[in-house]
């Protein structure tokens, strides 16, 4: 089977709605697929892997970890839209550091975030064969 | 590769046209459906945002979802084409892909 460009884009917040939750659990699903799976987060979902995330007091499972654990799934693309962070008075430090090991370089820990503008997200987007939207 | 994009949420209560507009690439095509279909009227918060994006993309109205609002075809925003469901499915049809902005 050939492999596929699958792009997951989140685009709501965590625990408001269930959106991003719903979006990792499909994304952990097609990590089995060995399809090449990029994530894209815009709008709000980059609220989705900020930092210090602590929903134990609305009773919800913090889930901000699973992001973490990507990279043993071998999926290492997250892409993290500018405009959206800056919109929104946020920061690359105020995300989360979500890494893999790099089996090419000696297993070497590295960044699995990268931030584009959003024209480039608009060609990330082009440029991709099947779109989950969340 | 030409993307189709849906949009289904009213602009005046989310971001979701706004953020698919300017996310969408020259070639693509965008539909309207169910609240998203209000921000077609002509004089809308929003109709400039169609008319300039109707430069580069192709822009559709669910007409089962606009007469569901009362809003006749001849309210819309010039430039923009109704479809009805069948026309729906043919859009899915001729583009390579599709995305949803939720």
């Amino acid at each position: 089977m050939a492999v596929k460009k699958f792009m997951y884009v989140n685009r709501k917040a965590p625990y408001g709605t269930v959106y991003a939750l719903e979006s990792l659990e499909v994304v952990l699903i097609a990590a089995a697929f060995e399809q090449e799976v990029t994530l894209a987060f815009l709008d709000d979902g980059v609220y989705q892997i900020v930092r210090n995330q602590n929903p134990k007091l609305l009773g919800m499972k913090n889930f901000s970890s699973t992001y973490k654990a990507l990279g043993d799934y071998d999926i290492k693309q997250l892409y993290v839209e500018r405009e959206s962070l800056i919109e929104r008075g946020l920061t690359e430090d105020d995300l989360m550091d979500i890494t893999y090991e790099d089996e090419g370089d000696d297993w070497a820990e590295k960044s699995s975030l990268t931030i584009v503008s959003r024209a480039e997200m608009a060609a990330l987007m082009a440029a991709q064969d099947v779109m989950f939207s969340f | 590769m030409s993307m189709l994009h849906i949009v289904n949420k009213s602009p005046f209560e989310r971001n979701a046209l706004a953020s698919c507009l300017s996310h969408a690439s020259k070639g693509d095509a965008v539909l309207l459906i169910e609240d998203a279909v209000l921000g077609a009227v002509a004089g809308s918060q929003v109709a400039h945002l169609l008319l300039s994006a109707l430069a580069t993309q192709a822009i559709y109205v669910l007409s089962e979802d606009l007469a569901a609002r009362g809003m006749e075809p001849n309210r819309l925003v010039k430039g923009l084409q109704v479809v009805d469901y069948s026309g729906f499915v043919d859009l899915t049809v001729q583009h390579d892909k599709n995305q949803s902005w939720l």
